[in-house]
């Protein structure tokens, strides 16, 4: 239970904004164990629980792991879960992050996008959340302080979804938007009851009812299970698209789903982003446009489940395609580049990584404008390099 | 007014390009790392044969500023790590710097069981009562009824008396200083270097930004008041009736000095046994 709370407009941090989403959807249970830069959030949401607001129970537990694993088991006792964490944090979780998804425990779990060791650094950087591909969890990025509090309430609607039943993590960058404050209108308690009906989980852990989950399992079932979860993970696609259509008509701000067409409709070039760089393109994109160019732009929102349909079909209209990325899977490329070459194969453009802004470095309109140069050109004449370490020492481009 | 010395004398310890160090004014860890220079000083350790390790928190950053072989960990795991070095090359002398939450909270199961292990290594635990470098949350050493900004209303978990685990777990060697007691605390850093097997040290330090303002210890100084007037030095008492509550004394001394075999001895000696 919370208290009413009326809608509002604050000037407000990420992290605030990822605490007071959570202190809307009414969650039950939160345990989490601070790191910078997520540890705002938890602590937002404790000066909640202190003050009352909300009478969720909320413990400091001893690690990361411990964090996951609490949300685990209080989410299959029934509760609504939240918690928090970024880079090592989220790698401790790993263990768990593979648990709640195969139990179909709908975890919400906001995600500082931090650098992950070594060497240790605080800020910028998806190399913490992008080695989760597989985990299960169903993962976004965020572009602004309002976006984090709108998907956090989103997440639970998606994740709680009959047809889902999937963790989410909602991603933010660190300190660009996490210790940041911009404007951020939050809708009211009651709204939000409206949207979020109360948590109906699917099967509880029940004294009176007694039931063993995520027991050893022989061979007989694990693949169908694996099953399951793909497809669910596949469903999430529609749900996804439909529950942002419903917050677009209950709160008057739409996300279009899992990713984000600007100015792509008689592009000649398409740039990819994700995370808080979009802000910075859409700027370039504007200026690019007033000199006659064509380039056009998506904002990548869902990693997991991957848009491969949406962003082919944008795809096949233009004649250079480049995907922005904040990690790099050594060896190979960036992953959203990875994932991305796999969902245009077989058409005939040349697709291109742009690897900028890893360590926190920070991303200007000069880095956007470079990847777009490059991409203007590859539509001329087919293009030496693949991956562009733009802004890079040692690397001529 | 004539510059009388242009480098301090422990500067040579010290990796200078990394000064001033990030720690707060007021803050306890500048005296213990003093404290730990001047015991380097006082023993022959050789500084080729001395690793340093850190974990993750405020602590965490004094591997990085002693000039000899270092390394600063991820959160928790700056005992795994020395354990590494040590069973690498036993002729290191292996020691773990960090924090109470990266020791005893996140990598509290690395510290029971190299001590039940008796790896030959010094841990100097600084226990500032909360996590400091994340903006003071509550933690597992937070005395009953200490503000954290996680616990604004006083906490209700009962906190580790880390001598108490240390000892239980099996340390040889076991003893607990404030940062005012830099003389004690230096001649007790000296004999957990010289001791073989595993030693713990628990300095109690003061953390005026994050939990001293919170805990009517706003200041370093008044915080070194209290440690003055509450401090009591019991040498060889039972660790377990040292806990640390609000309001009354700390005990503080020397609690364990025992003999074990440690576990690269014991390693050997089963080699030796199972030849013959």
């Amino acid at each position: 239970m919370i208290e009413k709370l009326p809608a509002k407009k604050m000037v407000i941090t990420g992290d605030y904004a990822a605490a007071y989403g959570a202190l809307l959807c009414d969650v039950d249970v939160v345990a989490a164990y601070p790191i910078t830069p997520q540890t705002l959030i938890v602590e937002e949401f404790s000066t909640f629980v202190n003050d009352g607001i909300t009478d969720a129970e909320f413990i400091m537990v001893e690690s990361e792991h411990s964090a996951m694993s609490a949300c685990i088991a209080a989410q299959a006792a029934g509760a609504r879960t939240f918690t928090a964490t970024s880079s090592q944090g989220l790698a401790l979780m790993h263990e768990m992050l593979f648990v709640a998804s195969a139990l179909r425990l709908p975890v919400v779990m906001a995600v500082v996008n931090r650098t992950l060791a070594a060497p240790i650094g605080i800020w910028c950087e998806h190399n913490d959340s992008m080695p989760e591909r597989d985990s299960g969890w169903i993962q976004m990025s965020c572009e602004d302080n309002q976006e984090v509090l709108d998907m956090i309430i989103m997440a639970y609607k998606i994740g709680e979804n009959k047809d889902v039943l999937l963790p989410v993590m909602p991603c933010l960058d660190a300190f660009i938007l996490s210790h940041t404050v911009e404007p951020v209108e939050a809708p009211s308690s009651d709204e939000v009851a409206e949207f979020l009906p109360k948590y109906e989980p699917q099967a509880i852990l029940d004294p009176d009812k007694p039931m063993a989950i995520g027991t050893f399992t022989p061979p007989e079932y694990i693949q169908e299970l694996r099953y399951q979860t793909h497809v669910a993970m596949e469903k999430a696609k529609d749900v996804i698209k439909k529950v942002t259509k419903e917050f677009a008509s209950k709160f008057g701000r739409d996300y279009h789903g899992l990713i984000e067409e600007y100015r792509c409709d008689d592009a000649d070039v398409v740039l990819m982003t994700i995370g808080t760089v979009t802000g910075t393109a859409r700027e370039v994109v504007d200026e690019l446009r007033q000199k006659g160019k064509k380039v056009g732009l998506i904002k990548l929102r869902f990693y997991r489940p991957f848009p491969a349909e949406e962003i082919r079909k944008i795809a096949e209209n233009v004649e250079a395609f480049g995907v922005y990325d904040r990690a790099i899977s050594y060896g190979s490329g960036g992953p959203l580049f990875i994932e991305t070459r796999h969902a245009l194969y077989g058409l005939d453009l040349p697709v291109l990584n742009f690897l900028a802004g890893l360590g926190g470095r920070d991303v200007v309109k000069g880095d956007v404008e470079k990847m777009y140069e490059i991409l203007l050109k590859a539509k001329e004449e087919k293009p030496k390099e693949e991956i562009y370490w733009i802004g890079t020492r040692g690397v001529e481009i | 007014m004539e510059i009388v010395a242009k480098n301090h004398p422990l500067d040579k310890y010290l990796r200078t390009d990394r000064i001033p160090h990030i720690w707060c004014p007021g803050c306890g860890l500048g005296t213990v790392l003093n404290c730990f220079l001047h015991a380097l000083e006082e023993t022959d350790i050789d500084l080729k044969n001395l690793a340093i390790v850190s974990g993750i928190g405020c602590t965490g950053r004094v591997a990085g500023y002693i000039n000899v072989d270092s390394y600063h960990t991820t959160h928790g795991r700056a005992i795994p790590f020395a354990t590494g070095l040590k069973l690498a090359n036993p002729k290191l002398k292996v020691v773990v710097f960090s924090g109470d939450g990266d020791l005893f909270a996140i990598g509290g199961n690395h510290f029971i069981h190299a001590a039940r292990r008796n790896i030959d290594m010094t841990v100097i635990c600084v226990n500032n009562y909360n996590y400091g470098m994340t903006g003071g949350q509550l933690g597992p050493t937070t005395p009953l009824d200490a503000r954290t900004t996680t616990s604004p209303y006083g906490n209700i978990e009962h906190p580790f008396n880390l001598c108490h685990v240390a000892a239980a777990s099996g340390a040889v060697y076991v003893a607990r200083w404030t940062a005012l007691h830099v003389r004690r605390l230096k001649e007790s850093m000296k004999e957990a270097l010289n001791k073989k097997g595993f030693s713990f040290i628990e300095v109690i330090a003061s953390c005026p930004t994050t939990y001293g303002r919170r805990n009517k210890m706003p200041t370093g100084l008044e915080t070194m008041k209290y440690y003055k007037e509450h401090s009591v030095i019991k040498h060889g008492i039972d660790p377990s009736k040292a806990d640390i509550e609000i309001g009354k004394d700390i005990v503080v001394g020397k609690f364990v000095d025992i003999e074990k075999p440690t576990f690269d001895e014991a390693v050997h000696e089963l080699i030796k046994k199972a030849r013959k």
